[in-house]
């Protein structure tokens, strides 16, 4: 559980950060808007596990290239083998789920940002704020709807997370990455323990739920308005 | 836009630099699924210097790579088929009709989009070996149904709702049923929309791993994600058949993202911050 | 063509908005009948109902003889011309028009016949195959109104079907609207909020106010013996000026009208009252002049129409006289009393 919770936080936090900085440099009208927007969507698209075993093969101890490039730019001095150290395993792991869902809270916020008067931000400038303080006063308050939701929808993913960690490292070292999805799915199908099995799943069931009420009595109401 | 020039510069090289980190890993895989085995395991180099079709070849000789493909295929597509077909008939009543506990409802569809797959992945074990479809391609179908469904009705109902009403009332008042209403006048109108919401879908369940490790037992009936995660090599992981596995994985499914990218981008962010 | 009736009809929404209430209405066959208020007085819900988009809470809508209060919008056999057109962009002009018959299942030739017809008669018959999104917004109008004419339908229903118009498509589609009721005889209900567009079109006009029928009389009538003081200040333009009785000598708290082309302006102290000159618009052919009538509690304005000359300069004094064939007398409750 305690790794679910780590998992989430530490994920949810740097796909929230990075995702608004992405968010932002999006909003700007360029050239290769489509490139970018392309290149952002494809990582969501995939299956998770492909994702998993990319970041793996990128950090394999032998083979890969986060190794290489580590060594070769002098911060190690030589390969570390990521999955076999406990801790260094949620490095990949992380840098996984980030990469293929940072996409997905940029587009988010990318809406809410579109959402923004552009009026707002030329009466600020012409109030005299910096850039800094457009930011803090127009944008972040603004923004706050699509930022929670894009925090309940990546939260709720984040604790349910399995395929990932499937993929990437079975749990381990020992079950050091275990998230709570996985222990269950082992109790059930591995262990063939189903009565423990259930009982877990009805915990993460009660936990995801009572997130997800939350989520509903905020976005609900405005959700079913009727036009008939 | 909030359009500061002197920040032009600071943001192009942000962006650049966003879309190289975000695209390097693609690359990498590509690059590397065609690398020889001999040099896979030693350094690796940016730019490669010889590039082979072996892992490619092999997937499909050695391991019958097509099997997982075409199961893929047939759970997905039928799945996405079926949804859509059924959910746009449920997503047109609920969005249009009026009939009491409509809002309950909706809350319910998507209360249901947010269970934990880990949470039904027991009970739906227990039923489906009861009903004998374990490794059966219903057997897969029936469970992406408790999460393609949902996704499906609460997109459409978007799409439907912003349809203008007045296009209904007047195929109404000229005589038409409510369901030829439908027929005629409001699918082709919704008819991007449901494209995406097919492509949604499919992209879901093409992607789904969970239900689909737990219920298959060998490689006649596993999906793609499950054949690639269970590669096994006799020596050392064999990563270059993983990676070729895995752009395969990808790729139907990126070229659709692709093809579809701003009506996609338009999809996934109406219904999230309708706010 | 039939009749339309509507008797009783009451509409409350479930969020306790009442839009109708105990309305009372009766169209005669042939007869151009126009329901004009302001927004939210339940014009537009009248004729949902009779279309049967909406449903009353109570009471019942008859199209020539039958009762179809229960019955949906497919079954009544009336055609309606929406404000925003509602063409099917996905269908053609042809398809358009031919979409209300084909849903009938009126024989394909029959089909034919009819659209061409109605589109050679509404200038379409060389943008019969292009789409809506191909089309000016006149020829868009005369899609929406030929769609509901080859339907040859029981009673026609416009609502503010001129609003989406510049100024000058609405006066000549206004023409066109009446030429057509002319050449077919057609039972029209016709919703706008333009005053003056009812009062050029209707051949009765009906005042609705929060739900209910002010007043149903043909034009003149209305502006000539408004049977409230809403109406009063409702028809007309520029509107009713409303008066304390008192001025005139009535002290039983009646309210006096008088239209401001009924004022004659006078040297000081020769006419009925004295005013002071506030505001002059020269408008051509006549000046709209605003008074400020003092010392009576609140200050009250008169709006005076004066021929264009002499030019009436401001700040100066006046006297102004009421015609007294004009004079139009409310009691407290606003009602005409004679």
């Amino acid at each position: 559980m305690g790794h679910t919770l780590f998992f989430a936080v530490v994920s949810v936090t740097l796909e929230l950060a990075l995702g608004t900085m992405l968010a932002l440099a999006m909003n700007r009208a360029f050239r290769g808007r489509g490139l970018m927007r392309a290149s952002v969507l494809v990582p969501w698209a995939m299956p998770t596990v492909v994702s998993g075993l990319l970041w793996k093969f990128m950090f394999d101890g032998d083979a890969g290239i986060a190794n290489a490039a580590l060594v070769k730019v002098g911060v190690l001095d030589q390969p570390l083998v990521w999955f076999i150290r406990t801790g260094f395993a949620w490095v990949p792991v992380i840098l996984a789920d980030v990469w293929k869902t940072t996409p997905f809270v940029a587009l988010l916020l990318l809406a809410g940002l579109q959402n923004i008067d552009a009026s707002l931000y030329e009466a600020a400038r012409i109030d005299g704020a910096s850039a800094w303080r457009q930011f803090r006063f127009v944008t972040l308050p603004l923004l706050r709807p699509a930022i929670l939701v894009a925090l309940i929808f990546r939260t709720l993913d984040a604790f349910r997370v399995f395929d990932l960690i499937y993929v990437m490292t079975g749990g381990g070292p020992g079950t050091s990455t275990e998230p709570i999805a996985l222990y269950t799915f082992n109790s059930l199908l591995q262990y063939l323990r189903f009565g423990y099995g259930s009982a877990l799943s009805v915990i993460v069931f009660v936990v995801t739920f009572a997130l997800a009420l939350v989520y509903i009595r905020y976005l609900g109401a405005g959700l079913t308005e009727t036009k008939a | 836009m909030t359009g500061e020039p002197g920040r032009g510069r600071w943001a192009t090289v942000a962006i650049v630099g966003l879309i190289a980190a975000t695209a390097f890993p693609f690359y990498w895989a590509i690059v590397s699924s065609f690398t020889p085995e001999s040099r896979l395991f030693s350094a690796p180099r940016l730019f490669p210097d010889t590039l082979v079709l072996d892992h490619y070849r092999a997937l499909f000789t050695e391991r019958e790579f097509w099997v997982p493909i075409r199961n893929s295929l047939v759970v997905a597509g039928t799945t996405t088929a079926f949804c859509v077909a059924v959910g746009a008939l449920c997503a047109y009543a609920l969005a249009r009709l009026r009939f009491r506990g409509k809002a309950p409802l909706l809350a319910l569809i998507l209360a249901v989009s947010m269970f934990p797959q880990i949470s039904v992945v027991s009970p739906l074990y227990l039923l489906l070996r009861a009903l004998r479809l374990i490794n059966t391609y219903p057997g897969l179908i029936l469970p992406y149904l408790t999460f393609a469904m949902p996704l499906t009705v609460w997109l459409l109902v978007g799409i439907f709702r912003q349809l203008p009403a007045e296009l209904e009332e007047a195929a109404m008042v000229d005589g038409a049923s409510r369901l030829r209403t439908f027929l005629e006048v409001v699918i082709p109108l919704a008819l991007p929309g449901l494209a995406t919401t097919a492509i949604l879908t499919f992209v879901y369940s093409w992607n789904e791993f969970l239900f689909a490790l737990s219920f298959t037992l060998g490689p006649e009936r596993q999906t793609v994600p499950v054949a690639i995660a269970l590669l096994r090599g006799q020596y050392q992981v064999p990563w270059g058949q993983i990676l070729a596995g895995s752009i395969i994985a990808t790729a139907p499914v990126a070229l659709l993202v692709l093809a579809f990218q701003r009506r996609i981008v338009q999809g996934l962010t109406a219904g999230a911050v309708k706010g | 063509m039939a009749s339309v009736r509507l008797e009783g009809i009451r509409k409350t929404y479930p969020n306790g908005h009442v839009a109708a209430r105990d309305l009372d209405l009766e169209i005669a066959d042939g007869e151009f009948m126009v329901l004009v208020g302001p927004s939210g007085c339940g014009k537009s819900t009248a004729l949902r109902i009779v279309a049967g988009l909406e449903t009353p809470t109570g009471g019942r809508v008859l199209i020539g003889d039958r009762d179809v209060t229960g019955l949906p919008p497919q079954e009544r056999d009336i055609a309606m011309v929406f404000q925003t057109y509602a063409l099917y962009p996905h269908m053609t002009v042809r398809e358009n028009l031919g979409f209300g018959l084909r849903m009938r299942g009126v024989a394909k030739a029959t089909i034919v016949d009819r659209v061409v017809k109605v589109a050679e008669a509404l200038a379409l018959g060389q943008v019969l195959d292009r789409k809506p999104g191909q089309l000016s917004g006149g020829q868009r109008q005369r899609v929406a109104l030929g769609r509901a004419m080859v339907r040859e339908p029981q009673a026609f229903l416009f609502d503010e079907p001129l609003s989406n118009l510049d100024a000058k498509l609405r006066v000549e589609t206004r023409a066109e609207l009446a030429r057509l009721h002319r050449r077919l005889a057609a039972t029209i209900v016709y919703v706008t909020h333009d005053q003056e567009e009812a009062m050029t079109l209707g051949g009765r006009v009906a005042v609705l106010r929060d739900g209910k029928v002010e007043q149903v009389a043909p034009p003149m009538e209305l502006y000539r013996r408004p049977a409230t003081v809403f109406v009063g200040g409702f028809v007309g333009s520029p509107a009713m000026n409303f008066l304390p009785g008192d001025i005139m000598g009535r002290t039983d708290g009646s309210t006096l009208g008088i239209r401001p082309h009924d004022v004659v302006l006078v040297p000081p102290g020769q006419g009925d009252l004295d005013a002071k000159v506030d505001v002059v618009e020269p408008r051509g052919s006549e000046l709209l002049v605003h008074l400020r009538l003092d010392g009576l509690g609140s200050e009250r304005e008169l709006r005076v129409v004066a021929p264009p000359e002499p030019m009436v300069p401001a700040d100066t004094v006046t006297g102004v006289r009421f015609d007294r064939e004009r004079l139009h007398w409310f009691d407290r409750q606003g009602r005409r009393v004679e």
